[in-house]
């Protein structure tokens, strides 16, 4: 494409108006939730310690659903919603969330058995739907990289294993000593989720406002969102016994961080797909010209 | 079985918007929601610039991403190529709108009027409470498609057959017809000229055809 000068309007893409932040809630309750219902069945170490986690990780996902019923235009026929298993990752994500309810509250008032594993599970499944749900979004291309649904599961598993680390600092008895190398493990997936994320959106292109939003979003949050908590990690580990709150902030860093992400890509870098033309028509007397992708990086 | 489609002769068009009155004039859309719409682009830099007229909307595309997503069934696909919505079933989440690459789909939560905050009699008359909160966009005028199954008519050819951006047409841009039909007038077009698919690279199969060029 050539890089002809086209004045801003309406041909160049815009931000999308049908999904705003209660969408963005959607998956920062659903990554955080399924995240934590997760690890809490790997680190709660007792019933009251799940049923708590448990409770915390259905509250999360379940406030996610919410915002997204007030956001729908038809709220009463909610219920159409899972009428398109065959294709729609919205009509999957909403029959997997079924049974993560029910068997995270069976698991919960059982504090234990057979539940416990399949909540975990189907929240991992949950994630995935709405990895795909964004993948799916053809209309909007910070959505649509493949390589999204790697990152929605990434920071989902940061979540979790985030928000398990700042809870055991109210829960009574500590947490596992491992949770935090697996928080440092998580932290480090979802920073080459990152990399590659935004390597292949650089590479493919991307209206120009949302690469805006996205590079200058990427450089603070490889610092503020990954490397602190990195390092706090770290120090954690060293220096624990005299700075306890080390791990604890960690996590809370890695959690506020994963809903940055979230909120930046679903509500802020929510750019359409504009309008181009492969070649420019002969008018009158003129020739074919090369085509325009107004208001691309490429 | 028929797959309509509609071909747009980017030489001809002068940006009129002819066709944009004839659609809201025909489906009683609400004001900022054009079903079918002329983007003018200015493209180059002096002297060599160029104004280039393209009409969008709905490219009723046959493998179209809205109706995958649609978690409600209420986006269909018809088996002459036709994509539609049925508005009862329809929820309003918007994801067939942000799944769309041509910003077809259009969600209205509010009555706006044209001219004042109240309602003109038209406007009372030709309101449809079935589509507000619900996504709606170009259905090719698909009641007119249906009733010349009946009358015998065909579709692009006779003007009670054809949608109402294309019999609106001043300069001939717009066409309306049967890909599979060798002898359509749109077959015909693509026959003889040359064209282009919008954001054919995203493999939605769209079937609005641009004819830049003579062959």
């Amino acid at each position: 494409m050539s890089d002809l000068k086209i004045p801003p309007g309406r041909v160049t893409p815009w931000h999308q108006t049908n999904w705003d932040w209660r969408a963005a809630c959607n998956f920062i309750g659903g990554g955080t939730g399924t995240g934590l219902l997760f690890f809490s069945t790997l680190a709660a170490g007792n019933a009251d310690n799940y049923r708590i986690m448990a409770l915390v990780a259905l509250a999360l996902i379940g406030g996610g659903l919410t915002c997204v019923w007030l956001e729908i235009g038809r709220p009463f026929r909610a219920i159409n919603v899972f009428f398109h298993p065959q294709t729609s990752w919205m009509t999957r994500e909403g029959i997997v969330a079924v049974p993560v309810f029910l068997c995270g509250l069976a698991a919960i008032w059982f504090g234990g058995g057979v539940f416990v594993g399949m909540a975990a599970l189907l929240g991992v499944l949950f994630l995935y739907c709405q990895g795909r749900i964004l993948q799916a979004s053809k209309g909007i291309p910070a959505w649509r990289e493949p390589k999204i649904v790697p990152l929605i599961l990434a920071t989902g598993f940061v979540e979790g294993a985030g928000l398990a680390t700042a809870l055991f600092a109210v829960l009574p008895g500590e947490g596992p000593r491992w949770l935090a190398s697996v928080l440092l493990g998580a932290l480090i997936l979802r920073r080459i989720a990152w990399t590659l994320y935004f390597k292949a959106i650089e590479k493919n292109g991307l209206p120009k406002n949302a690469m805006d939003v996205l590079r200058p979003f990427g450089a603070k949050f490889e610092m503020l969102g990954q490397l602190a908590p990195e390092i706090l990690i770290v120090s954690g580990i060293f220096y624990g016994g005299v700075l306890p709150g080390l791990t604890l902030l960690a996590g809370i860093i890695a959690v506020a961080a994963g809903w940055w992400l979230k909120f930046t890509i679903v509500a802020r870098a929510a750019y359409n797909q504009g309008y181009s033309l492969p070649v420019l028509p002969v008018r009158g007397q003129g020739e074919v010209k090369p085509g325009i992708k107004p208001g691309w990086t490429k | 079985m028929p797959r309509y489609i509609m071909t747009a002769d980017l030489r001809r068009c002068i940006g009129c918007q002819t066709c944009t009155a004839a659609c809201r004039h025909a489906n009683a859309t609400p004001p900022g929601v054009q079903w079918r719409k002329v983007l003018d682009i200015e493209s180059g830099e002096f002297p060599d610039v160029r104004r280039s007229f393209v009409p969008v909307g709905c490219m009723h595309c046959a493998d179209p991403p809205c109706m995958h997503v649609c978690p409600s069934t209420a986006t269909y696909q018809r088996d002459d190529g036709i994509v539609g919505i049925n508005y009862d079933l329809c929820i309003g989440c918007g994801y067939c709108a942000v799944a769309c690459p041509y910003q077809a789909r259009y969600i209205v939560h509010k009555a706006e009027y044209a001219y004042s905050e109240r309602a003109g009699a038209n406007e009372v008359a030709r309101f449809d409470p079935n589509r507000m909160s619900v996504a709606m966009k170009c259905n090719f005028c698909q009641d007119r498609i249906d009733a010349a199954k009946e009358t015998g008519q065909t579709p692009g050819v006779d003007p009670e057959a054809t949608p109402a951006c294309v019999n609106s047409c001043i300069a001939g841009v717009l066409a309306f017809g049967d890909r599979e039909d060798p002898n359509s007038n749109v077959s015909q077009l693509l026959a003889e000229n040359q064209f282009f698919r919008m954001h054919e690279e995203l493999g939605t199969d769209p079937g609005f055809y641009y004819i830049f060029d003579k062959k």
